[in-house]
């Protein structure tokens, strides 16, 4: 369906070549055919999507422009408030709820022509590194359906893995595109933060959260992001000003451009020998694409993680106060309001989330605030110094996505550390609101993808797009093999 | 912050105020965790942050402010029908034990 | 060894913005339930808050007008505890870094230290059903959440006051400020302005603070000196018998006159304040502060000098029209459209029939009826004899009930004052010819026969002109035609 990309596709609907109605029932096939395996779907969204082609078809007709995404099927991580359409974050606590309006990223993929097909699985309020932890069930990776796909967007991002749409949007929290993306062997983007509108994204860890595309290609990731980007007031955090342009620029090559192997990084614990060789043959090959690598050192970034899970779950704590039972969703009776709400809240939440409720309500607890969040904080403005001191004289980074190519289903749930870990290379850029993005580069000898993660200082998208696209010319030529 | 253990005491504490209603395994199963989890995340500790302020966010933004113009409001309709339990244009929630904030 | 009460003030006043704190619904009293919600001051899952920058504003006059300092930065923090009328379950307010620090306010002569103000939001209002509508006994609780998110600017005063009246001259003072400078209707009936009063005694000449008491449920300035009152006397009886103060929240209870302490919770408050991440802080920068000061309204302290010096009042008239901001407003408007009479005259009637009928109807002067330069119009009424004081309150009464125009009513209503001396002394002829034994009497009478009896033509000529004859010139005319026959 994208074997031209989403900009192909577009333009076949834009000029009536195709109509968006067949772009979308292909879709819907394909979903049906493939999701009861998948569960990369928590709900498909055939009518909607059949009556929404229609009207693209009906703009082309009137000859009027549906938008650069005219007609172009996009599947969306439940924890985008669609207005009417029940959002559930994965969980059990937002039963029934339908959100009374929708997201501002929503509206803009709707603007530019998008057909919204449904919304995918995820980790519980996007908490978790493999889609196991949603109440609705595990996604499957299309790779290889006893293993995990990543997440928390794992639905997202095995949509766009096994065809079923070309375009999938999630949110990275602490690696929650990259990682899934890596994971399903498709592009995965976390943009700097502040570019992408949170409004009506349901909120995890507020300073961390950003909403980023999935695509198959560099450019169709471009595509998707450069719809969803730009100010919006809605946002206090929203960066004002255009957001810069990745598309015109992504095919210039990386000629002269200095690109950093981060040490920390590509020598983590437990790092996969295939994983690490096929970020040193990532490297070797932008080298001889004429980029200019080294090796650096961002001393706080092996820390970055410990930060993370104090002050995500911090955040998530006071976040997910609001699913109390009084206004929408679940409610456990109780005699008064209090166990009302502690019975709902102890029924509607799965393990991780309360878990990480724990954590985040201890960290910020009186006696402790200052030791953990405190810390935590501190450590996030070294994080930030550490990657300003780089970028001073690098263009990019270069580092793994994931310390390991997909785990089989099942095999950390029972270890918290363990699932956490599987962040240590995405967390920084989250800390750091610096924008990253995972590239497919060759697979393991299980014939599992392998990604590599690029990451560049803030507002550097053009860049980083431009060395991403570098890296899977190269993939493509086979010198990722 | 030497990663000491979390007891049970220090997780129903907690649940208190996260409004947790645990059961007995998961006390116990939580204070485990938590104290592996916690001993973890003290390696903050370790890096030279004395003298370094805080971040609490990645931007250097200032003064984000919307004029006091009045914009559209939702249906009231549409907002009770999304409650457990609505009475007389109100959300009813059972009594509420304890003091007024 | 006697006791000295030592007393500080936490007041929340509610800010009149056109719309809520970080949304766009409207902040308004008196809708209709669950009508002025969104998504965001709802609480919904996704939404985000942006701070409404009036509220900025207002917060830099109120630091303006109590000489507060603003830090360069202020920054808002999330309160967190479970509440079910507060909609995320945490309360945006500023804690370690708030807009306004260290400012006072001169009452009555003493200064009192402000600590600091910051802005936060207000919670929805529950209604407890059953119980007698307690919130002990209710059966449940129903949920209006039009006021969350409505902006509050909360004011707290260190322990610099020493007695209820003080504490009431102090909030009095506030809210004359706040009104002048247009920030708050700051009305306690209707919640707009709330206080909570920190109660604790000490050893008089002691420097040290006792334990304190945190008394709330207070819904007028009566009953915050009554329950000040109450508990200092409760607290200096306990110092007396030699009983430990426990630090509590206390409830005022107008019915009995008496605080009474809450249940106390198992736990203590653990609020985990941290610096919200979906608002970023506020730097009132040199043009913010600057605006600020220019569109600066005139304080009550500086109004009060004005009005004395230039309209020749009574520090006591000054007194009640500062207390009044629409009232004192009103005023200017009509001295300024003064045609004949004085200001004096103005704030006369002001400051009697004027603001005896706004008490009465509970209006507001800018709302009433009658134009303010209609009461000019009905002190020139008086001023050149058109009307006598007695029949300008009848006047005012109807002008002030149906906007109707002095002049107007006294058109209609045939009122004007009879200055025609040909009509008068056709009137005086006519009685005296009419009455031939009382004009003998009062000619040969002693004083108090004459006294008597010049009561009785009075009488008698007003009664025959309507009470439209003009005193003055009846009394002339009579002493006239009385004492003209005695000699003739
Ligand atoms: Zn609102």
């Amino acid at each position: 369906m994208s074997a031209g990309g989403v900009e192909a596709l577009a333009s076949e609907v834009r000029s009536g070549a195709r109509s968006g109605r067949e772009v979308v029932e292909e879709s819907l096939g394909a979903i049906e055919d493939r999701n009861p395996d998948l569960a990369a779907f928590l709900r498909v969204m055939a009518d909607e999507a059949r009556a929404a082609a229609d009207r693209v078809d009906a703009m082309v007709r009137a000859g009027d422009d549906p938008g650069p995404l005219a007609g172009v099927p996009v599947a969306l991580k439940d924890n985008f408030c669609t207005r009417g359409v029940p959002t559930t974050c994965g969980s059990k606590i937002l039963d029934g709820w339908r959100p009374p309006y929708s997201a501002t990223v929503v509206r803009r993929l709707v603007d530019a022509g998008a057909v919204i097909v449904g919304k995918t699985n995820l980790d519980e309020f996007a908490m978790g590194s493999s889609t196991e932890n949603s109440a609705f069930g595990a996604t499957h990776n299309p790779h290889d359906p006893a293993r995990v796909p990543g997440g928390s967007s794992g639905g997202s991002a095995a949509a766009v893995g096994a065809d079923l749409v070309p375009l999938s949007f999630g949110s990275d929290t602490g690696g929650s595109i990259r990682q899934p993306a890596s994971f399903c062997g498709v592009v995965g983007v976390k943009p700097t933060y502040g570019l992408v509108s949170r409004y009506g994204l349901v909120a995890f860890a507020s300073s961390l959260d950003q909403i980023g595309p999935f695509g198959r290609s560099v450019r169709d990731a471009a595509v998707g992001l450069e719809v969803v980007a730009g100010h919006d007031p809605a946002d206090s955090t929203s960066i004002h000003g255009d957001a810069p342009a990745v598309t015109p620029r992504l095919d210039e090559g990386v000629e002269g451009l200095r690109v950093g192997l981060v040490r920390e990084l590509t020598g983590v614990d437990g790092l996969q020998p295939e994983v690490a060789q096929a970020t040193s043959s990532a490297a070797t090959a932008l080298e001889a694409a004429g980029a200019i690598v080294d090796e650096v050192s961002v001393p706080s970034a092996a820390e970055a993680l410990s930060a993370y899970y104090l002050l995500a779950p911090a955040e998530a704590s006071s976040n997910l106060a609001r699913f109390d039972g009084v206004r929408y969703g679940l409610r456990v009776d109780g005699d008064d309001v209090e166990s009302m709400m502690a019975a709902t809240r102890a029924a509607g939440f799965g393990a991780e989330v309360k878990r990480r409720i724990m954590l985040g309500t201890y960290a910020l607890s009186a006696g402790y605030y200052d030791a953990y969040y405190g810390t935590a904080q501190r450590v996030r403005t070294l994080v930030i110094r550490d990657f300003d001191d780089v970028y001073r004289d690098h263009d990019v980074l270069l580092s793994p996505t994931s310390p390991t190519t997909a785990f089989a289903l099942g095999e950390r749930v029972d270890d918290p550390l363990a699932m956490y870990l599987s962040d240590v290379c995405t967390v920084p850029s989250n800390l750091s609101g610096h924008p990253a993005m995972n590239v497919p580069f060759g697979t393991d000898a299980a014939g599992l993808p392998i990604g590599v993660q690029v990451l560049a200082p803030a507002l550097g998208e053009p860049v980083m797009f431009r060395v991403a696209r570098a890296i899977e010319l190269a993939a493509l030529e086979g010198v990722s093999s | 912050m030497t990663g000491e253990r979390i007891t049970r005491d220090d997780v129903e504490h907690v649940a208190r105020l996260a409004r947790l209603a645990l059961t007995d395994d998961e006390v116990a199963l939580f204070s485990e965790q938590l104290s592996v989890i916690l001993e973890h995340a003290a390696r903050v500790s370790a890096l030279p942050t004395e003298g370094v302020p805080p971040s609490t966010h990645p931007l250097p933004l200032r003064n984000v402010l919307r004029p006091d113009q009045v914009g559209p409001t939702l249906d009231r309709g549409e907002v009770l029908a999304q409650a457990p339990e609505a009475e007389d244009d109100r959300i009813r929630v059972p009594r509420i034990f304890g003091e007024e904030q | 060894m006697s006791v000295e009460p030592v007393i500080g003030l936490e007041v929340h006043a509610e800010l009149a913005t056109a719309t809520k704190l970080f949304c766009g619904c409207p902040n308004e009293f008196g809708a209709e339930a669950n009508t002025n919600v969104c998504p965001v001051c709802l609480g919904l899952p996704g939404s985000l808050p942006v701070l409404n920058e009036k509220v900025v504003e207002y917060a830099l006059r109120v630091g303006e007008a109590m000489h507060f300092t603003v830090p360069e930065e202020s920054i808002f923090a999330r309160k967190n505890y479970f509440y079910p009328d507060m909609p995320k379950d945490f309360q945006i307010s500023q804690y370690e870094d708030p807009i306004c620090v260290d400012g006072y306010l001169d009452v009555d002569g003493a200064r009192i230290g402000v600590e600091r103000a910051h802005i936060e939001e207000d919670t929805g209002k529950t209604t407890h059903v059953g119980g007698g509508g307690r919130i002990h006994d209710a059966r449940h609780s129903l949920i209006d959440y039009n006021r969350a998110g409505v902006p509050l600017l909360e004011i707290v005063s260190r322990p610099d006051i020493r007695s209820a009246e003080q504490a009431r001259g102090y909030a009095e003072q506030l809210r004359a400020v706040l009104t002048a400078i247009g920030v708050s209707d700051v009305k306690m009936e209707e919640g707009s302005m709330r206080i909570d009063a920190n109660v604790s005694v000490r050893p008089e000449g002691s420097s040290e603070l006792g334990t304190k008491v945190e008394v709330k449920n207070m819904n007028s300035l009566r009953s915050l000196t009554r329950a000040i009152d109450f508990e200092i006397q409760r607290q200096s009886d306990a110092w007396e018998r030699g009983e430990r103060i426990v630090q509590e929240t206390r409830h005022w209870d107008e019915d009995d006159g008496r605080t009474h302490g809450m249940r106390s919770k198992e736990e203590a408050f653990d609020y985990r304040y941290f610096p919200e991440p979906d608002l970023v802080p506020v730097s009132p920068d040199a043009g913010m502060r600057d605006a600020v000061r220019e569109a600066m309204p005139e304080l009550p302290a500086a109004r009060h000098r004005r009005l004395v010096e230039d309209w020749g009042i009574t520090d006591h008239d000054a007194q009640v029209l500062v207390g009044n901001p629409a009232l004192a407003d009103y005023a200017e408007r009509a001295v300024a459209a003064l045609e004949g009479g004085s200001a004096r005259d103005v704030v006369n009637w002001s400051t009697g029939d004027v603001l005896a009928h706004l008490n009465e109807t509970g209006l507001s002067a800018e709302v009433l009826p009658l134009a303010p330069d209609g009461l000019a119009e009905l002190v020139g009424l008086v001023a050149d004899g058109t009307l006598s004081r007695n029949l300008a309150q009848d006047v005012l009464a109807e002008a002030l009930t149906d906007g109707k125009r002095p002049e107007r009513i006294v058109a209609d209503r045939s009122l004007a004052q009879v200055s025609d001396e040909g009509e008068l002394v056709t009137v005086l002829d006519a009685l005296i010819t009419e009455n031939p034994d009382e004009v003998s009497r009062y000619r040969e009478g002693d004083d108090k026969t004459r006294k008597k009896l010049r009561g009785f033509f009075m009488g008698q000529a007003m009664k025959a002109t309507k009470g439209q004859g003009n005193p003055q010139l009846l009394n002339r005319l009579l002493d006239e035609r009385l004492e003209a026959r005695g000699e003739g």
